[in-house]
């Protein structure tokens, strides 16, 4: 877990990316030492654009050398790499493995992206609001989703957090500063059991020894909000 | 007598994401319902198995659903272990991945804009696609296939620009993909498009540019409900 530790493996990332933090707590559940190489926010390292030429954009892991790209697919990687280390994260079952890949593109395609509208990329106070309530819908039907994978259990992989898991539980640092900024998410009425699950997600040793500060991201958050104005003309 | 099949797909006859999943199931040699879905008028089972996206293709194995294409052929792929089209060295499988979500994610979305839009924002795509279609060729560089010598996951997941991205250009009156100046993947497409498996299951060309430019038409619809 040591930031500098095993030159074998390492990762090139950056404090605020929840894709950046999947690998690193991918690499943590599996008791990876790694060393985390940090990015600087406006600049891209020669590294960086080495390793991923198609995107420039972290996470990159690279393992004896060989470049990995893609949170998910790092987390699948680290998973496969090393499979009799730590806990397993993804589920043994074919079926199940398909319901977890079925929901992280769900999180990343429909969740994520009216996450983003409604803290950076809304225009008006009535896009902001209608993104929240998407990003609220989203969260509804995750609820949902967990009743149904977790049987009971505390995680969408069962007893220990799973692929899932990671794909959805990176962003809840995010979404408690969105919360602080004034958005309302996650909701004991609403979404209890996604209430419960964030506690657990939070508390477990490895997410807590990498994932980032609340008040941070919160003021973070605003940076990003008015650099993305700036930068990104509104749309006809 | 009907034969009860364990296998069933709900698919459309236009969708390459359908198709991909044909094809694996097909190199593997698996018995397979399937099932036309008319998109305009969707089945009850249809909704029933895929409530959150309503989409095609749903494969159902023993009553179970499983929804979008890629994670379809990786369930296949891990269900039906013979002839496998995913490699099995990890950083391969990574590799392979990588390039699945490449093509589907933002050559997808590039020439999904090059189709609808006019003016500038089509010109913008078109030079986006051609540097999404060189990342495409220099991979190919000293390979028949993505996969290597034959075809595999990869070569199922870009399969969708060796046909469907020609009847697009040709809908919409737009071309990206010049054989000079990407020969490998030229090349690749050609050798592609011979595999008996992929020759004897792509829907007929006029009729997908009819249907194509039908659905231009209808213009601003976003995605075809197809993932």
């Amino acid at each position: 877990m040591a930031a500098s530790g095993n030159p074998e493996v390492k990762l090139l990332g950056i404090w605020f990316s929840p894709f950046v933090l999947r690998a690193r707590i991918a690499l943590n559940l599996k008791e990876v030492q790694y060393e985390f190489l940090e990015e600087q926010l406006g600049t891209k390292s020669e590294l960086l654009l080495e390793s991923n030429p198609v995107y420039k954009k972290m996470p990159v892991l690279i393992h004896d050398g060989k470049p990995v790209c893609e949170s998910l697919i790092i987390v699948q990687y680290i998973d496969e790499v090393w499979a009799g280390s730590g806990t397993t994260l993804m589920p043994t079952d074919a079926y199940e493995r398909a319901i977890h890949r079925f929901w992280t593109v769900y999180v990343d395609d429909k969740l994520y992206s009216s996450f983003l509208d409604s803290i950076m990329r809304y225009r008006t106070d009535e896009a902001k609001a209608e993104a929240e309530e998407q990003t609220v819908a989203a969260l509804q039907l995750l609820e949902e989703a967990f009743d149904k994978i977790s049987k009971g259990k505390p995680f969408f992989g069962g007893d220990t957090i799973g692929y899932l898991d990671i794909a959805l539980g990176c962003f809840l640092g995010w979404i408690r500063a969105a919360e602080i900024n004034g958005l309302k998410l996650l909701d004991h009425a609403r979404t209890p059991l996604l209430c419960a699950w964030a506690e657990k997600f939070y508390n477990n040793e490895a997410v807590r020894a990498v994932i980032p500060d609340t008040m941070k991201l919160a003021e973070f958050t605003k940076v990003l909000r008015s650099s993305y104005q700036n930068r990104v003309p509104p749309t006809k | 007598m009907v034969a009860s099949y364990e296998v069933r797909l709900f698919g459309m006859w236009a969708s390459p994401a359908v198709r991909r999943v044909e094809w694996a199931l097909q190199l593997k040699g698996i018995e397979y319902e399937y099932i036309e879905e008319d998109l305009s008028n969707k089945s009850s089972s249809l909704l029933e198995y895929n409530p959150i996206n309503k989409q095609v293709p749903v494969l159902v194995h023993d009553g179970k659903p499983i929804v979008e294409s890629l994670v379809i052929l990786e369930y296949i792929d891990e269900t039906w272990k013979d002839k496998p089209i995913l490699p099995v060295d990890p950083h391969e499988r990574a590799k392979a991945r990588f390039w699945a979500t490449f093509v589907d994610v933002k050559c997808r979305e590039e020439a999904r804009k090059a189709f609808h839009m006019e003016g500038e924002e089509k010109e913008n795509s078109i030079e986006n696609l051609q540097v999404q279609l060189k990342a495409l060729d220099e991979e190919l560089e000293g390979k028949k296939f993505f996969s290597g010598d034959h075809i595999g996951y990869t070569d199922l997941v870009v399969g969708w620009m060796a046909f469907w991205l020609g009847v697009a250009e040709e809908a919409a009156g737009f071309k990206a993909n010049h054989e000079a100046k990407f020969p490998h993947f030229a090349r690749w497409i050609k050798d592609f498009l011979q595999e008996p498996v992929i020759k004897e299951n792509l829907p007929p060309r006029e009729k997908t540019v009819e249907f194509f430019c039908a659905f231009r038409q209808l213009g601003g619809c976003g995605k075809m409900n197809q993932k």
